[in-house]
This record gives structure tokens, sequence and C-alpha cells, in this order.
């Protein structure tokens, strides 16, 4: 099934990546875009539904005036321009989990146009900004959802019949769309990896979404094209969907560069086409043949009445605005003591709201990154996951690191706490009573162990009765494990120490 | 009990708040009229005999325990069968929706029971209110009660052959260019189509979303105007909905006081293809209302001329969008789901045989006009000659405080007469577009009977919002043509 690929350093050799980003955010607002349904993920199917959002004859939309709100400040945050006058338009096509075969989006007035987000990319010459150019962000309402039972693809063909839950037919859709981005060469999948991490945050910051990228609150569709050179004239580009996290954007676009590039290299032509991503092959699929011929037969949505934001209230949303994540990295950084690089790595990872929330629950900066860089970031890259997916919390981090200052668990032990934290045992006090990890204080017990050792290894011994202090290592080892590692290292050495003389 | 068919809904209102008749008397009278006529009219598509005996008991109750009562408590009305009503099946005049029973009230059917009206049943109409003449109707055309052979007008050819039938006292019909007022001028009554905004279109099964508005029938101006209180006022589940207050109507259709009127008498609605005795009627009009103290000027709309041809441009549009929904994946007709069929199959087969042929004239006319590379010179097109029409109501809104004009060009044809002939009948609304494009309120009111014996409308059209003008100009009108007549121009009618 998968394409004939060539190597990605040979990709850069001979060609140029141009990408364009369409990122779809659902926002959370408590009520849908044009009726008063409840939004709520995971409801039962077809619960929150009423005769507007099922798109029964008669039935009428209402803009949702706090999804109105919403856009304009991700507009805000996103350096551009705000529409003082503008309208919805119909996009008509049909589908089955589209209740009236159209949907209300907008078209050549979208609310907000012409921002620019930057993002920071380690490069081999050290950290490079680069500006993501946004062309607009506009308001629009999300499709049902439909489940195709039968098949072995999962999609509508070949399936034995489909189900469609309309609870998400309604739900308000900010569709973000960068403008071609040039020039990122090899850095690219780095780019834009960093571009939707930088815009989760962003969102997050706003409080506008929950931005879960496998709950499908934010969804990424990735175009990417490649020419020969800058100079040359943009080749035909792909449009790559369900790429439904930030692993999966930068694993997407390095394929797709990749599988195009073999094409083009074969002189075959790049088909223009929506492909899928399939994160478990880590190869997309070609999915619908998209020509430009496809006609939406876009019109000004008759049923309503142009949204005009008054300049007033445009300046009062932006007096309001959260401070950028740009500025509040660098205050951080500062405040923290670390470098840009650290920094960096923290926001890369995707984990600098998991620290900040860790460090509110009481835990210090330098130990709640630690955590969530070090253990947890290698817990989720084993499991392929988001690391703000993983089944522990910033409260639970921060119980655990209050744990280890306490003396009553050592890294090694708080890790044993961490796999049950994970596996669902409860929170770190109670899964480190049931699996009974507690360093041993009690200095007797200690003795006992230590004693043994001493049996064991005299010639060890004996150079720290003579003087030689660095042979304790080897005595401490063995008792450590003797305790299956519930000693307190340090305490272990001063005991071993004292015992012989020391 | 015959009299009570007959009664105005003023006189239907009072003698229910005083106990004269109950209630349910006079809702059992218009059902026993409707059993007499209606397999002759065809105005009715269902009949909710039941459901209009409970309310007539419930407006009986509220007499009976000394409520207070709306104006039109107890009156019974006919709803065109493009409003939902919860429970009761609604069409649309169309096979697609055939079994469909809406889940919930449209705002207008909201307020008709709030203020006790009893909904008798559903009408007839053009499929999709797509029509002048209900013929298009799949479940067969309406008859005019003046002559059977002849059409009622449409689209709301049901509800304004209802009134005429003396089958119910108030109809409420639908107007997208003319769908109200064409019907009231051809079956001798009266019928109102107000500003666009003005009445709630929730739960009105749209045909062209920019241009549909619904309205009263009755058979006297201050009846239409009645109901028209009744169902219009502001909507928050219409985003287009206006907030502004009501227009008093029913004070000016009392009033009838058309004394230092300006009255402008449109130049480009008359001459050929107007029937002679459609203009003498309206010449004679325009001389009662020059004697009540009305000033005549004759105004020039230059681009009425395009209004045909802009609406039938914007309104297929709007409908090729609209009727997207009817899909078989909801409700509705659903056809060849024979577990071999695609989704997309399903939703073909379910279309091709669910509309009849001028809806899927409609919509094939409005993909084409709204497709890539044709927009421009279609829709957009339409949308400019839309704007000059507005610009030339604005115009004469300087010199003038209402335009008239005859409500149609001609009496009501045969029926099967024009079928074949699109354009022929779509020149049916030539009158009644420009205002339907422009969005304010428009009238139209019993002037005579033409050349061939039956009835003739008199058009009056006025500023957004100025709706109460309207009624004020029809009323005089109808006023002093009860003077020669001694009655209203329906006495003229042969009994059915």
């Amino acid at each position: 099934m998968s394409a004939p690929l060539i190597d990605f350093d040979e990709v850069i050799a001979n060609f140029d990546p141009v990408l364009g980003l369409e990122v779809h955010v659902e926002l959370g607002t408590a009520s849908k875009m044009f009726c008063g349904c409840a939004t709520e993920f995971g409801a039962e199917p077809n619960t929150q539904v009423c005769p507007t959002c099922l798109g029964l004859p008669g039935s009428l939309p209402v803009v949702n005036g706090t999804a109105v709100e919403s856009a304009i400040r991700i507009g805000l945050a996103l350096n551009c321009s705000i529409a003082s006058w503008c309208r919805f338009a119909r996009k008509n096509y049909f589908y089955p989990d589209m209740p009236k075969n159209f949907q209300t989006s907008q078209y050549d007035e979208p609310i907000c146009f012409e921002g620019y987000l930057d993002v920071d990319v380690e490069t081999d010459e050290g950290t490079r900004t680069f500006r993501v150019e946004i062309e607009r962000a506009h308001m629009e309402e999300d499709t049902g959802k439909s489940l195709h039972v039968g098949g072995s693809t999962g999609r509508i063909h070949g399936a034995d019949f489909s189900l469609v839950d309309y609870n998400r037919a309604g739900i308000p859709l900010i569709e973000i769309v960068t403008k071609p981005l040039e020039g990122a060469g090899k850095y690219a999948p780095e780019v834009a990896k960093a571009y939707v991490g930088a815009l989760r945050d962003l969102l997050r910051g706003l409080g506008v979404s929950d931005v879960k990228m496998e709950q499908g609150s934010l969804r990424c569709d990735v175009n990417l094209s490649l020419r020969t050179s800058p100079d040359a004239p943009l080749g035909t580009r792909t449009e790559t969907k369900n790429v439904n996290s930030l692993r999966s954007v930068e694993r997407a676009i390095r394929y797709e560069m990749q599988r195009q590039a073999a094409l083009l290299a074969d002189g075959t032509a790049i088909i223009q086409e929506t492909r899928h991503w399939h994160e478990d092959t880590g190869v997309t699929t070609s999915g619908r043949v998209k020509s430009d011929a496809e006609d939406y037969r876009y019109f000004p949505e008759p049923d309503l009445v142009p949204v005009a934001p008054s300049a007033e209230w445009i300046e009062q949303l932006r007096s309001q605005l959260p401070e950028p994540p740009a500025e509040r990295s660098k205050r951080l950084r500062q405040e923290w003591g670390i470098s840009e690089k650290e920094m960096q790595s923290v926001i890369n990872a995707g984990a600098l709201d998991l620290v900040l929330a860790t460090i509110a629950e009481g835990a210090d900066p330098a130990a709640s990154r630690k955590w969530w860089l070090g253990e947890l970031a290698r817990r989720a890259n084993d499991e392929g996951v988001e690391l703000e997916s993983l089944a522990i919390t910033a409260k639970q981090v921060a119980d655990l690191e209050a744990l280890v200052q306490s003396g009553r668990l050592n890294d090694k032990l708080a890790r044993q706490v961490i796999d049950g934290v994970l596996a669902g045992e409860g929170e770190p006090a109670a899964v480190a009573d049931s699996r009974g990890l507690q360093i041993v204080s009690d200095d007797s017990a200690l003795l006992a162990a230590i004693n043994e050792a001493i049996a064991a290894d005299p010639d060890a011994a004996q150079k720290i009765r003579d003087g030689k202090v660095a042979a304790a290592g080897a005595l401490v080892g063995a008792v450590m494990k003797a305790t299956q590692g519930q000693a307190d290292a340090g305490r272990v050495r001063e005991l071993v120490l004292q015992e012989l003389g020391q | 009990m015959s009299d009570l068919i007959h009664a105005s809904a003023v006189e239907l209102a009072a003698q229910i708040a005083n106990k004269t008749v109950s209630a349910v008397e006079v809702a059992q009278a218009h059902l026993d009229r409707i059993a007499e006529v209606d397999g002759r009219v065809n105005a009715f598509l269902y009949v909710d005999g039941d459901g209009a005996l409970e309310q007539a008991r419930a407006v009986d109750h509220a007499v009976a325990s000394g409520q207070a009562l709306s104006p039109l408590a107890g009156v019974p009305l006919a709803l065109k069968d493009v409003l939902t009503q919860t429970g009761v099946p609604t069409t649309a005049g169309s096979k697609i929706l055939e079994g469909w029973r809406p889940p919930y009230d449209a705002t207008v059917v909201e307020r008709l029971r709030d203020a006790g009206v009893v909904i008798l049943g559903k009408t007839n109409m053009d499929e999709f209110a797509m029509g002048s003449s209900t013929e298009n109707s799949a479940y067969g055309p309406t008859h005019n009660p003046w002559d059977l052979e002849r059409i009622p007008g449409g689209s709301s050819g049901g509800s304004a052959a209802a009134v005429s039938a003396y089958e119910a006292p108030l109809a409420i019909g639908t107007d997208t260019g003319g769908s109200i007022r064409q019907p009231a001028a051809v079956t001798g009554i009266v019928g109102a189509k107000p500003t666009y905004g003005a009445v709630s279109r929730y739960g009105l099964v749209a045909f062209s979303s920019s241009l549909d508005q619904a309205g009263p029938f009755a058979r006297t101006v201050v009846d239409t105007a009645l109901l028209h209180s009744v169902i219009a006022g502001h909507d928050p589940r219409d985003s287009t909905s206006i907030k502004e207050p009501v227009p008093d109507v029913v004070g000016a259709a009392k009033s009838a006081d058309v004394s230092k009127m300006r009255i402008g008498v449109v130049r480009e609605l008359s001459g050929e293809g107007y029937q002679p005795g459609v203009q003498a009627r309206f010449d004679e009009a325009v001389e009662l209302l020059r004697a009540q103290g009305a000033e005549i000027i004759e105004i020039s709309c230059p681009s009425f001329t395009y209004a045909l041809g802009a609406y039938y441009l914007i309104a297929p549009s709007e409908c090729s969008s609209n009727l997207a929904r009817f899909d078989a994946m909801r409700f509705g007709l659903r056809t060849d789901d024979n577990g071999e069929l695609s989704a997309e199959d399903v939703m073909r087969h379910t279309r091709a045989a669910g509309f009849g042929p001028e809806v899927k004239r409609r919509i094939i006319l409005g993909t084409y006009a709204l497709s890539s590379g044709y927009y421009d010179a279609y829709y957009g097109q339409a949308q400019k000659v839309r704007t000059l029409i507005t610009r030339d109501f604005e115009a004469a809104w300087a010199s003038v405080d209402v335009l008239i004009s005859p409500t149609t060009p001609t009496e009501p044809f045969r029926i099967g007469e024009r079928v074949n002939d699109p354009v022929a009948m779509y020149k049916a609304d030539l009158c009644t577009l420009p205002s339907s494009l422009y969005g304010g309120p428009a009238i139209s009111v019993p002037i005579g009977l033409g050349d061939e014996n039956l009835p003739v409308g008199l058009q009056v059209m006025a500023p957004v919002m100025a709706d109460d003008q309207v009624y004020r100009v029809a009323s005089a009108v109808e006023k002093a043509l009860a003077q020669q007549w001694g009655g209203l121009l329906l006495d003229q009618a042969v009994a059915l």
C-alpha cells in the first residue's frame, strides 16, 4: 500500500516545499453556531438537536454572539484585521451528514483577514523565527458525524450502512487559513508543527476552545506542493486530512514531501486530490479527487443579517486579550532562569501549559519541567500520544513531586507511582500506599542490610576502613538492591561510613 | 347557521365574546361548509376538525371564565400548508413532504394559537409556493369559487379560495412575488403582503428566503388588518425579523381617511398586456380616491420593467439551495431505498420522484444562475436590478405616500390554459413583483368585475414599515365601493 518514497535529504536537495495549513477549531461555546442546542462532547447520538441544526423545513438560523466574539478575539490574537461588515455565505454541496445540504460559512467576506503568527524553530544555525502569514479566519458550522458500518475502510464506499450523529451539526467552527508558506525548506515539517502547536497554545490561552486534536476540536488539513526551485511556479498540491496530532502534522508533511518527490523524480504528475493520513502506518492514501472545477455555488446567506462589529467593541476585545504566548514565554524564561533553547523544548513538547498548571498546584518550576519533559514525555512518546493526553493531571504531578520533596519517595519509586497513576490506580499517595512504595527510613532495618552487604563484600569494607571513601558506592548499591530501591541512598551512605568508622 | 359563515371576523369575535354564539358552533359551521363545498373547490389539503373544535372549546372556556380575549378569539382560519403546525401534516403542496408531521409550530401558528384563532386546516398551494395558479400542487388544482373552471391564483390559491368560498373568514398565505395579492385579486377578497421582516418566517418552509413573507387574507380590510396585527411583530428566532413596533394597521383600516394623501399611479404597470376591463376598474378606483380628497400623481418607475427577469433569477437561486435539504435522509419521502442503492442514489431517486416539473425547472434555473462563471452575469446582475427597483421606490416616496396599480394584468385564466407556457404564467405576477423585490408592504383590494365578469383587484404599495398606509387606502376604496354595491364584491358571486 505504501508509495515509493525518496530520502528526505534528497527531497530537499532537489525540491522546494510550499505549505498551506487550514486549521478548523471547534469553539467551546455553550450553544451551537445558529441554534440554542448544547455542544457537550460525547453525548448520546442525536440528543443535542433541534429543528434548526437538523435542517427541518421552515427552521431558521440565528448567529451565536459568543461565537462571533471568539472569532474576533482569535483574529486579534493572530494580528488580523477585523471586518467592520461581513456576511455569511452558503456553501452548497450534498452529503448525508450535512442537514441542509449546504454549509453556512463565509466566502469572500471573512470576519478576520491578513494576520500572522511567528513561530520559533530550532535550526542548524540556532533558533530561527518563521512568520506564518494568515490569509483569513472565518466562521462556519460543523457537519454531523457519519459512522460507516461494515466494509474494510471505514469510509462510505463499501460500507453496509451508515449512521449519522447530528449532535456535531452546527457546532461553531473557526477556519484559519494560512497563506502559502514558502522558504521553510527542510524545516517545513517542523515549522508546520510549531505553527499548529503555537496556534493551539494561543487558542487555549484565549479560552475559546479545548483544542483537543484527538477529539477533533482542533483539526488540521495540510496542503503541500513541491517545486524544483523557489523561483519555479507552484506545483500541484495535495490536501492531507485526518492529521490529528502535532506529531502527525510533522510526519504527514515529511511523508508527503517524500512521496511527491518520488513521483516527480519519476516524471509522474501529482494529482490534485484529498489524501488521508494514517497515524498507525505513517502513510497518506488517496481520497477524493478534488478539481478546481468543484462548484459550491456560494452566495450570501439570505436567512442571516450581516455581522457588523463596532470599532469600540473590537477595541474593547483587543484590550482584554491575554498576554500573547510569545511574550509569555519570554517572561517565564526569565522567571525560571532558563535558556531560550530550554524554553523552546518545553513549548515544542506541548508542555508549557502542563508545566504552568503543575507549578500552580504547588510544584517548583524546575521539578515541573523535569517530570513533564523527562519521564512523562518518554511515556507519551512510547504510547504515541500527546503529552496532554496522558492519564495524569498537573495536580497529580505536583502531588507526586510533593511526595518526593517530603522524603517519602525517591525518583525511582516516583516512577513506579507514575506507572500506577497511568494505570488508573488512583492518586499518587494512594498508589504509593497500595504498592507499598516508601523510602526505608528506619535505621535499624537499614543497618541489618548494611551489615549483610559488608559481610558479602569484605574487600570493599576494608578499603573504606582504610580511608578510601569512594568505595562506599558498591556497598550503597548493594543495600539499595537489597531494599528494592526503597531506601534513601544518602542515608545509606552515611550509615555505611559510620559503620566502618569513617 | 349559514349567517355564521358569511359573517366577518369582527362580527364573529364580538358574538363569541358576548356569548351570542359559541366558538364551537362557529368552528362547526365552517367545518360543515368545508364538507359541503370543498369537494368542488379543493381549497384544503388537510382539515383538522378535532384540533379546530378543541381550540374552539378552549376559547369558549376562556369566555365562560371571563378571561380577557384577543380581538380574533374563536374566529376560524385556514392556514397555508407551507407553515409548520406541530403534529399536523405539512406538505408545502409537494409529494416530497407527504406524511411529514412537523415537531414544532411556526411562529405565526404560535401567535394564532395565543390569540385564540381556531385553525381549521391546511390549504392547497403551488408546490413550494412556486406558481401563480395552484395548478402546481402535487394534490390537484384548487378551483376559483367564482368560476370553478378558473384558477384561484397562486401560490396561496387554497387560502384565497377558502375565504372566497366562505369556508373560513380568515386565512394565512405567503407571498414571495405576489402569492397573496394575486390570489386575493382573482378571488375577490383582500390580501396583504406585510413589509418583509414584519412577520416571522420561522416555520415557513422556505422558497426564497429574501422574499418570502407570510400575510393575511380576509373578506374585509379591517379583518385583514386585525389578522395582520396578530401575526406581525419581532421574533428573535428569525434574524431578518424587524425589531420596530408594528404600525397601527387596524387604526388605519378603520379610519380609511385618504384626504390629503398623495397617491402615485405607476406608469409602467399599465398599457399593453393589461385587459381593458382590468384597466377600466383601475381607472374608476383612481377617481374614487381622487373624489375622497387624495392627490393623484403619475409616477414613472423605469426599473419595474426588469422586475420579472430579476425575480426569476433571485428566487430560483435561493430555492435551489433551500430545497437541497429534501434529500430523504431525515424526513419526508424516501424512494428506492432497497439496500442496493447508495445514499447519493437514494437522494437522487427521491428528488426525481418527489419534486414536480415547475420545482425542478426552478432548481435547475437557480443552480445554473449561481454557478461559478455565471454568478456575476445572472445572480449578481439580478441583485443590481433589485437595488435599482428599490431606488425607484425610494425616489417615488419623495413625491407620494403610496403607489397604486392593478394587482394583476388580467382576470383569472382557465385551469390548464397556461400550464405549458411558463413565461405567460409568470406574467400573472408582473404587478406584484416590484414591491416583493423592494420589501415594502402591499395589499390587494377588490375593485369590481372585469370583461369576463371575474374579480379585479387594486394593489396599494407603501414604504417599508408603512403598512398602515396600504390599509388606509384599501379601506377607503372598499368603503366607497360598498356604498355603490351595497356590500362586498363577493356578494355578487354565484352561490356555490
